[in-house]
């Protein structure tokens, strides 16, 4: 093997490794490429979006806008929009995680306050309860209040690090389901509160599955690429830097305490949107929906699809609303969750960075496989 | 470099491996599958158990046959809360395509189920062992069965034996939730009516540990306590109260007396005779049907309880109740499933602890035994049935139009302290 040939895999395997984030800087030049030859034909944002567009990105979106044509009511319903919403609340808490290094366990937390809200505020079977507003009121101010919620568990828990921030939002989770648990003037209690509907609007009824999953489907799209471009936006990138080392960025002048709450309420904000999904998808919320076991499957979502690429929460997500509804059809079903279980652990165990990370070491390996292949085809 | 391409293949076929196992399950042509959903998780996951083995033995009963066909459960699990039942519930019906399905086994989880037949007029759901009123009383589903009686029917009859034996002002403790406010209804609704004050009543929550400041606010001049407390609730209080010095009697709910309670060796252990407590069986009751049944759940089920439970015995009663019913119509599930439920309706048959049969809300009417805690010749103490209250119907043996005024149980209703 020449130098040349030797320093080519090297670079390739590297690139093909590298997690994408790496790799995206490499393509900025780009618009300035753009800016001097075709400005004329096409808006510049058109033509930046059109150079990062890859074969994968259409096929994907081509896939979940097709899904529901081809799948059951079954499975658009319960697999499909359940496996979104579920996503948008763990991409949250990818986005403060991933990018933000503060675990948080208040995600469902927020999720759920944001439900309770829109039962609070619109309509449900406690009349006495209910404010009876319209569903284009009750739900910006649902997630109006779950946002301000965020940023103040943000507040409250930026000033500790790692474990700490754990601790102290898994407090506030827990608080929270206490509260909804054992009042009944606001959360009526352990039954909480039922018969809530997603609208119908211009003849259309959001509660059927396919209308619901096009709700679904637009939100988590829009928190998606809210996400995307976050993270390369000046914010982002100071966010991450501030994931890296929080002194170096404070002495170059950056407010860390500002932008970390800042991110809690962005992610507050997406979780929030999630948990309106969840609320409309169960048609009920009560205290169960919000405690220790729900707080921690959006913890096992995120980690489950790797916390590197906002994508992952959906693959986690879709994976564990299979395992949960198809675990027992698999095995001895007095002992399903020992299957639920196994995945997860096999998963954390051979891949920490989750699926993406193990989908990632399974590209380079392949990668490295051809090298080896062309090689040999040249002695 | 090769042991790099063994490792991929490596995965590759566990992937695949994983795929098609997700994409198997095939089912076999010629039987009836009927979904069946208890817990297999959560706080009712050794309740949810013994529901399964309910179910279970009603079908070995029939040769896992009905109507001719060969009968196939397929069962899914719920985690005691009503979205999981839901979303497990329809599991069963869109993916698995049952006709029939049975379950589930608590009360919120029976009103969301019964809210989510309304969306599927074509299939009959028969209930688990839930017990919550509203699930029949409220805005009922057409298509929803429920053959055993609810947390209030179990409790009708203890108010006047309460009275009987001079306890005319009582104290209640109870759970903060939907099956206690219905037991209460039970035992207040008749208890009221005939003279009895129930001076105050304390909610705590579910799975509350300390009781103390409780046990500070009961008076000293009532005759007994109601305590409507379950599993180690009650031992947490019994503990409590009996620390704090209280000698009161007491009165306690469906699920109060159970075997922890009945095995619970603190000093005033003795003071638990006499405790009375009603529902819908009781493991004394002295007839051939139920010492029949008592005696195949022990041959059939080696792993499971000393006795049937509660959930066993309710899931049986409305498993047979389909059963019989699809044998009454030969299997014969077409035109909307018009024959079977005409069927279901007039299901009347002699079950382990009474007749079985339900009313024009599909709810059923049934038998409730009064019980007190006595002591057997070895020392160990069982519920002792000394009265049997039978057709009992959802009105609380009320006539409709005054349990209509009442309303449903709640924190609030009903209500005489003075």
């Amino acid at each position: 093997m020449s130098a040349s040939q030797w320093r080519r895999a090297m670079n390739s395997a590297a690139a093909a490794a590298a997690p994408t984030l790496a790799a995206q800087p490499a393509r900025v030049p780009r618009p300035a490429a753009a800016a001097a030859g075709d400005a004329l034909d096409a808006p510049p944002w058109l033509d930046r979006l059109g150079a990062r567009i890859r074969l994968r990105h259409a096929v994907v979106l081509a896939a979940v806008v097709l899904y529901p044509l081809v799948a059951s009511p079954f499975f658009t319903y319960q697999i499909g929009a359940q496996s979104l919403a579920l996503g948008l609340i763990a991409l949250s808490l990818t986005f403060l995680g991933g990018y933000g290094g503060m675990v948080s366990l208040a995600q469902m937390t927020v999720a759920g306050l944001a439900g309770y809200l829109v039962a609070i505020f619109g309509t449900s079977s406690m009349a006495s309860i209910s404010l009876g507003w319209p569903w284009w009121l009750a739900v910006p101010f649902a997630l109006l209040g779950a946002t301000v919620f965020a940023a103040a568990v943000g507040w409250l828990s930026v000033r500790t690090e790692g474990i700490y921030t754990i601790m102290i939002t898994l407090a506030i989770g827990v608080a929270f389901f206490y509260l909804a648990q054992q009042n009944y003037t606001v959360f009526n209690g352990f039954q909480g509160l039922s018969k809530i509907a997603a609208p119908e609007l211009g003849g259309v009824d959001f509660k059927e599955p396919v209308a619901f999953y096009f709700v679904a489907l637009g939100c988590a799209l829009a928190g998606y690429f809210l996400v995307k471009h976050l993270v390369r936006a000046p914010f982002g990138v100071a966010l991450q830097g501030i994931r890296d080392n929080p002194r170096r960025m404070a002495s170059l002048g950056y407010h860390v305490t500002a932008h970390r709450v800042a991110a809690y309420a962005v992610a507050g904000l997406l979780a929030a949107v999630g948990g309106v999904l969840m609320v409309w998808y169960n048609g009920r919320i009560s205290p169960g929906t919000v405690n220790l076991a729900q707080m921690i499957s959006i913890l096992i979502i995120a980690v489950l699809g790797g916390m590197k690429h906002p994508i992952g929460a959906f693959v986690g997500a879709i994976v564990y609303v299979l395992l949960q509804n198809f675990a027992i059809d698999l095995f001895v079903r007095e002992r399903f969750n020992l299957v639920i279980g196994g995945v997860f652990l096999a998963v954390v165990l051979f891949s920490p960075d989750g699926l993406l990370g193990l989908w990632a070491k399974l590209r380079s390996s392949l990668v490295r496989t051809q090298i080896s292949h062309q090689k040999r085809r040249r002695p | 470099m090769k042991a790099t391409k063994r490792r991929v293949w490596i995965r590759s076929i566990v992937g695949a491996a994983a795929a098609t196992a997700l994409m198997g399950s095939a089912w076999a042509q010629e039987t009836l599958k009927i979904g069946l959903l208890a817990n297999l998780e959560g706080p009712f996951a050794v309740p949810g158990q013994d529901g399964y083995r309910g179910a279970e033995m009603a079908l070995k009963e029939q040769k896992g046959m009905a109507g001719g066909k060969k009968i196939e459960f397929v069962k899914v699990s719920s985690d005691a809360t009503p979205d999981k039942a839901v979303a497990m519930t329809r599991k069963a019906v869109e993916q698995d395509k049952v006709q029939i399905m049975i379950g589930p086994l608590s009360g919120d989880e029976g009103i969301a189920v019964k809210n989510y037949a309304k969306t599927k007029p074509d299939i009959t759901f028969i209930n688990g062992s839930s017990g919550a009123q509203a699930t029949t009383l409220s805005d009922p589903a057409q298509n929803f069965y429920r053959f055993n009686t609810e947390g209030a029917q179990w409790m009708v009859g203890l108010g006047e034996h309460a009275l009987s034996k001079g306890y005319k002002k009582t104290f209640l403790i109870s759970e903060d939730y939907g099956f206690p406010y219905s037991q209460v209804q039970g035992f207040m609704a008749s208890y009221c009516a005939k003279g009895g004050k129930v001076v105050d009543k304390a909610w705590v929550p579910l799975g509350t540990k300390d009781y103390a400041s409780v046990i500070a606010k009961i008076p000293k001049d009532v005759d007994a306590l109601v305590v409507v407390l379950g599993g180690s609730d009650a031992v947490n209080f019994l503990t409590q109260y009996e620390q704090a010095g209280g000698n009161k009697p007491m009165i306690g709910g469906s699920i109060t007396v159970d075997q922890t309670v009945l095995n619970y060796k603190g000093k005033r252990r003795e003071s638990l005779l006499g405790t009375m407590s009603a529902g819908p069986m009781a493991d004394s009751i002295d007839t051939p049907e139920w010492k029949k049944f008592v005696a195949e759940y022990k041959a059939e089920f080696k792993d499971g309880f000393p006795s049937p439970s509660l959930f066993a015995y309710l899931y049986y009663i409305n498993t047979k109740a389909t059963l019989l019913a699809l044998d009454a119509v030969k299997g014969d599930l077409s035109n909307g499933q018009k024959a079977f439920r005409a069927a279901l309706q007039k299901t009347d048959f002699k079950g382990p602890a009474g007749e079985v049969k339900i009313d024009n809300n599909r709810n059923g009417v049934g038998t409730t035994y009064i019980t007190e805690v006595t002591k057997a010749p070895d020392g160990s103490f069982y519920n002792k049935v000394v009265k049997t209250v039978p057709n009992i119907s959802q009105t609380l043996g009320l006539p409709e139009a005054d349990f209509k005024k009442m309303g449903l149980g709640s924190r609030d209703v009903p209500d005489c302290r003075t």
